[in-house]
């Protein structure tokens, strides 16, 4: 029933714990400065590229400002302290301040600035009994080790409200992630509101009205997430997964036959006539100027072949391009047109190892997703696609949405993304990975608990130097301590363990 | 205008229960299709819904006392019922439906309460219920066939329902010791309870990590052994609105203050009232168990259950007594000297009924009844005819046979094994709480008559404020099910249809009650 665990027990916290995700090289002095919230100042530095009106950084100001003062109300403290002022002063040597966090272009502005900056140094700030608060010389070195720190949610298999999903990026941006990965449709829903094709959403959501993304619940996302630093990975998963398409869009779907009669179900993606790819091309096109992302997510997973082989039309189809019975053959003649649509859109795709397993033919610069099996299997998998040449993202070992009793934490954190068989080359094209949080069982009720500190785990793996960060223990009261502080924060987070925080989640 | 008065609160005194077998179905991915049923959950001992429906209107709807009924409007538990059954049905209507003309077939609910000692400011007792269950029964009853029309209307059809409970004791353990739970999350979660029809709240208020119950006598176990003495314990006011608001909603509130093992939280506020453990021949500063040889043990018990028989009204007080360790015991000079001088040998079992014994003695002047943990049944100690054994351990086949012995040896029990709902896994783990029932044993028909309920616990290890609530519904609503409707309620797929929509009733009641599959709610929570 009540198993004796070692108790763990926090007695008043006097200083500060750690960061986390731990950086690259971090020392902390005993030698502190008291910071009074009226004398506290963020500026530009003298040398900065950026200046004040540097949209992402002014609001970054404000956002911290609430984050490193909590009970900081203007006006209703007494002060009485003759503290020298204190300011933080922030230099980016690239003036991008209206710029896309996009792979590389923006690094200095919201990898450097936001996330080992910002995020770090509030942090480092902590409150004593008293209510001061206090910070103490540290020296802080920092950069990610991966470049690709991603989340999946999934707003098909549930409706995510847009409140949900904008938390869900406050949380990302307190764990360093950098990468919101939307699987916005799938086979139950079809959420998103198409421009072009309003009946995708109109027939395919849940409901048309209370349950989609309209495109301005989109541009919100997309430009709160990039407040933050975190782009926006739109995923359109096909040719499987796209029952919910069908509804609003006739003849997309393969309809599956029982004999010599079409059994009024339909399978994947009809790969076999003309009209799909134009519907695909406009579709694609609509998306790839919604969503700023130089990539787009293709999907291509899980493709069940029965219908594809049950209807009269995909077979001749198949004789005709000399496949014989080889349906993989059709999938992968799919998807290279697929991946060409979104090439000729100047886009980079993603897609699910899947297309790998069954086509080499696609372009050197596809970055495939590890999805499956246990860690033999995707170090396995890991090693063949980056031999190949391709880049790859790893997932399989985060599948969030799979929960057990006990401490599963350990299992995301003790993860080591690169223990495969491979030359130098072959590591450095393991971009980063990914934490997926699948729907079946999730919706706005349970996400964020369910969520955090558990990816805040796989943050770490991700963020942080492996050498440094390879005790599971030691890390167990840091990130115990980082959990009340998204406490603190208003995010959700479940306990790691028994144990209380000082300010308990107020909520129900 | 027409006016209908829809009497549902048919009391029934039954208390035949009847004895089939679960079909253990293979578990299987339900498909979403409306029930027959429609929403009710937990489903009424017999129902039936006619085609003929009736328009109702929050603006002309009214719940009353039939002139015939025994309790009148002086009755506080029944009027703040009404209120808050009322909004349930139209609290979000009212906003959008202002207009005073329209038309309503059905403007008044009669609620006639029929039972002749209708006790309006008692407290749920556990004899005295039967009004009670039906009276709030009736009303979450009546709540769940209103439903929406297409065009936000609420409707009802004609039906006639006759309803009991087949367990009296229906319960959901909640542990605030691994975890504080704030008031508010208590509250949310016994409104969440009573919608289900479950009527005891078992509080495992204090354990081995803290002690956040302030006592008036000994005020040091909370000041000492509470996470925070201030931000992390229960007051005296505190407990008294826990109770006040169960009260209210027919929920019980049963304490737990569980010894002498899961008690180190107490030594800390206590000396001497744990037992050193020794290293050798020395004191090795860590402590184990209660001491359960030294009179000042008993002294205290005395003074502490003295208190709690006065705060916690319920006829029943839960006593723990489960999972002793003997090794700091086995360590301690003064306890290895006193086991001689009993002719106790190496049996610590026995010390361990010597404490028992004394701390129901004690209990029993208090005029309470108890519950226990099986081990104290298991270890033979001497117990009350009308101790209650609660049932913890083992797998199936175990926990059948533990009920097997109880019960042939004459204790009443109730089972918690199969709804140790902390206990998370992927999947719709709710078929297998779902499929579980506390009669499935080997016995007579008087051995099964001895099984009361049984309680889905929730132990806080892993759980506090920011998880408890979807953690725990509508996976304890499987279990509110099995332990009210009549023991052939066992379709899984008629039970995944209607639990779908009652979980989505609770959402839209403002309980965050996590999914059962993929789905959606029209009104899908709002409180991110």
């Amino acid at each position: 029933k009540k198993k004796n665990h070692h108790v763990t027990r926090f007695c008043c916290l006097q200083s500060v714990k750690g960061v986390w995700p731990l950086p690259q090289s971090f020392t902390i002095s005993s030698e502190r400065y008291p910071l009074n919230p009226q004398a506290f100042y963020f500026a530009y530095g003298k040398q900065s590229a950026a200046q004040e009106g540097c949209s992402v950084l002014d609001e970054a100001f404000k956002r911290y400002f609430s984050l490193i003062f909590p009970d900081y109300i203007s006006g209703s403290i007494l002060q009485f302290s003759e503290d020298q002022p204190f300011t933080v002063q922030v230099s980016v040597g690239l003036d991008d301040c209206d710029g896309y966090p996009d792979e590389n272009s923006s690094e200095q502005l919201y990898t450097l600035c936001l996330s080992t900056g910002l995020e770090t140094f509030s942090q480092l700030v902590y409150q004593e009994d008293f209510g001061s608060y206090f910070v103490n010389k540290t020296e802080i070195e920092d950069f990610p080790r991966f470049q690709f720190r991603g989340i999946l949610l999934d707003t098909s298999r549930h409706y995510l409200p847009v409140r949900a999903i904008l938390k869900t990026l406050d949380a990302m941006a307190f764990s360093k992630f950098n990468v919101f990965h939307w699987h916005i449709v799938d086979d139950p829903s079809f959420p998103y509101q198409s421009r072009t094709f309003p009946d995708l959403s109109a027939k395919g959501a849940f409901h048309p009205m209370t349950h989609i993304y309209t495109q301005s619940d989109v541009r919100r996302v997309i430009s709160y997430a990039r407040m933050r630093g975190i782009r926006v990975l739109p995923e359109f998963d096909s040719p499987g997964h796209t029952q919910s398409w069908g509804k609003g869009q006739s003849d997309l779907l393969t309809p599956c036959y029982r004999g010599s009669t079409p059994s009024g179900t339909f399978g994947p993606v009809n790969p076999a006539l003309p009209s799909t790819y134009k519907f695909m091309a406009t579709l694609f096109k609509e998306v790839s100027s919604v969503f700023p992302d130089s990539y787009i997510h293709l999907g291509g997973d899980e493709v069940n072949f029965s219908c594809w082989k049950s209807n009269p039309d995909v077979r001749a189809f198949m004789q005709k391009m000399g496949f014989g019975t080889d349906f993989t053959k059709l999938e992968a003649y799919y998807m290279e047109n697929i991946v060409n649509i979104t090439t000729a859109l100047n886009k980079t795709s993603i897609v699910w190892q899947d297309v790998f397993d069954y086509h080499e033919r696609i372009p050197k610069d596809t970055v495939l997703h590890i999805w499956k099996g246990d860690p033999a299997s995707y170090e396995a998998e890991l090693s063949r696609i980056t031999k190949a040449g391709y880049r790859v993202l790893l997932a399989a070992p985060w599948y969030i949405n799979h929960i057990s009793y006990g401490q599963d934490w350990r299992n995301y954190y003790t993860v080591q993304p690169l223990n495969f068989s491979g030359t130098e080359e072959q590591k450095k094209l393991v971009i980063g990975g990914e934490v997926c949080m699948w729907g079946e069982y999730v919706d706005a009720t349970n996400l964020t608990p369910r969520l955090w500190p558990r990816a805040s785990a796989a943050a770490e793996r991700l963020w942080s130097d492996e050498k440094q960060t390879s005790n599971v223990d030691k890390a167990f009261p840091r990130l115990q301590d980082f959990r009340c502080k998204l406490l603190r924060r208003g995010i959700q987070a479940e306990p790691l363990f028994v144990g209380h925080c000082k300010h308990e989640y107020q909520g129900v | 205008m027409l006016k209908f008065a829809s009497l549902l609160l048919a009391l029934s005194f039954c208390q035949g229960r009847q004895h089939h077998n679960i079909n253990n179905d293979d578990e299987v991915v339900p498909v979403f299709q409306a029930s027959k049923y429609s929403s009710l959950w937990p489903l009424p001992q017999k129902v039936q819904i006619s085609e003929i429906s009736f328009k109702l209107s929050g603006t002309s709807f009214k719940i009353v006392d039939a002139k015939e009924s025994s309790a009148g409007s002086s009755c506080s538990i029944l009027q703040s019922a009404y209120r808050r059954y009322y909004e349930y049905m139209f609290g979000s209507a009212k906003k959008q439906w202002g207009g005073k003309n329209r038309r309503a077939d059905l403007t008044e609910l009669h609620v006639w309460i029929t039972s002749p000692d209708s006790e309006c400011d008692a407290y749920p007792g556990v004899t005295s219920d039967e009004s009670c269950e039906s009276f709030y029964g009736g009303l979450e009853t009546f709540s769940q066939l209103v439903y929406e029309d297409e065009y936000g209307a609420k409707n009802i059809n004609s039906s006639k329902i006759s309803d009991f409970p087949r367990f009296a004791h229906r319960g959901v353990l909640l542990d605030s010791s691994r975890h504080f739970l704030p008031i508010k999350v208590i509250l949310a979660n016994l409104e969440t309870m009573a919608m289900n029809k479950i009527n005891v709240f078992h509080w495992h208020i204090v354990d081995d990590q803290s002690f956040p119950y302030l006592s008036r006598t000994f005020p040091q176990l909370s000041q000492q052994g509470a996470y925070h003495p201030y931000t992390h314990v229960y007051t005296p006011a505190d407990v008294k609105m826990v109770i006040e608001f169960a009260r209210l909603r027919g929920i019980r509130v049963i304490p737990e203050f569980d010894t002498p093992g899961h008690t180190q939280s107490w030594g800390k506020g206590q000396t001497d009232l744990l037992t050193p453990c020794f290293s050798g021949s020395k004191p090795s500063g860590t402590f184990g168990p209660v001491n359960p040889i030294l009179n000042t043990t008993y002294d205290f018990m005395t003074q502490f259950f003295k208190e709690v028989s006065t705060v916690f009204p319920d006829t029943y007080v839960h006593l723990g007594g489960d999972e002793v360790d003997f090794t700091c015991w086995k360590s301690n000079p003064d306890i290895q000297k006193f086991m001689e001088q009993q002719q106790f040998g190496e049996d610590y079992s026995k010390l361990e009924s010597f404490y028992i014994q004394r701390l129901l003695d004690i209990v029993s002047t208090t005029q309470k009844g108890y519950l226990i943990w099986q081990e104290v049944f298991d270890n033979g100690v001497k117990l009350k005819a009308d101790t209650l054994i609660h049932v913890w351990k083992g797998n199936q086949q175990q926990y059948q046979n533990e009920m097997a012995n109880v019960t042939a040896s004459g204790y009443q029990t109730l089972l918690s094994t199969p709804w140790y709902l902390n206990r998370i896994s992927y999947g719709q783990d709710w078929q297998g709480f779902y499929k579980a029932d506390p009669q499935d044993f080997k016995g007579t028909d008087e051995q099964k008559k001895l099984v009361i309920g049984g309680e889905a616990c929730l132990w806080g290890e892993y759980v506090d404020a920011t998880n408890l609530t979807p953690r725990l519904w509508p996976r304890a609503s499987a279990v509110a099910e099995r332990l009210w409707s009549a023991s052939n309620v066992t379709d899984i797929d008629d039970a995944f249809n209607r639990l779908s929509l009652h979980r989505c009733r609770m959402v839209e009641r403002g309980i965050p009650a996590e999914p059962l599959f993929s789905s959606y709610c029209p009104h899908e929570y709002k409180g991110v």
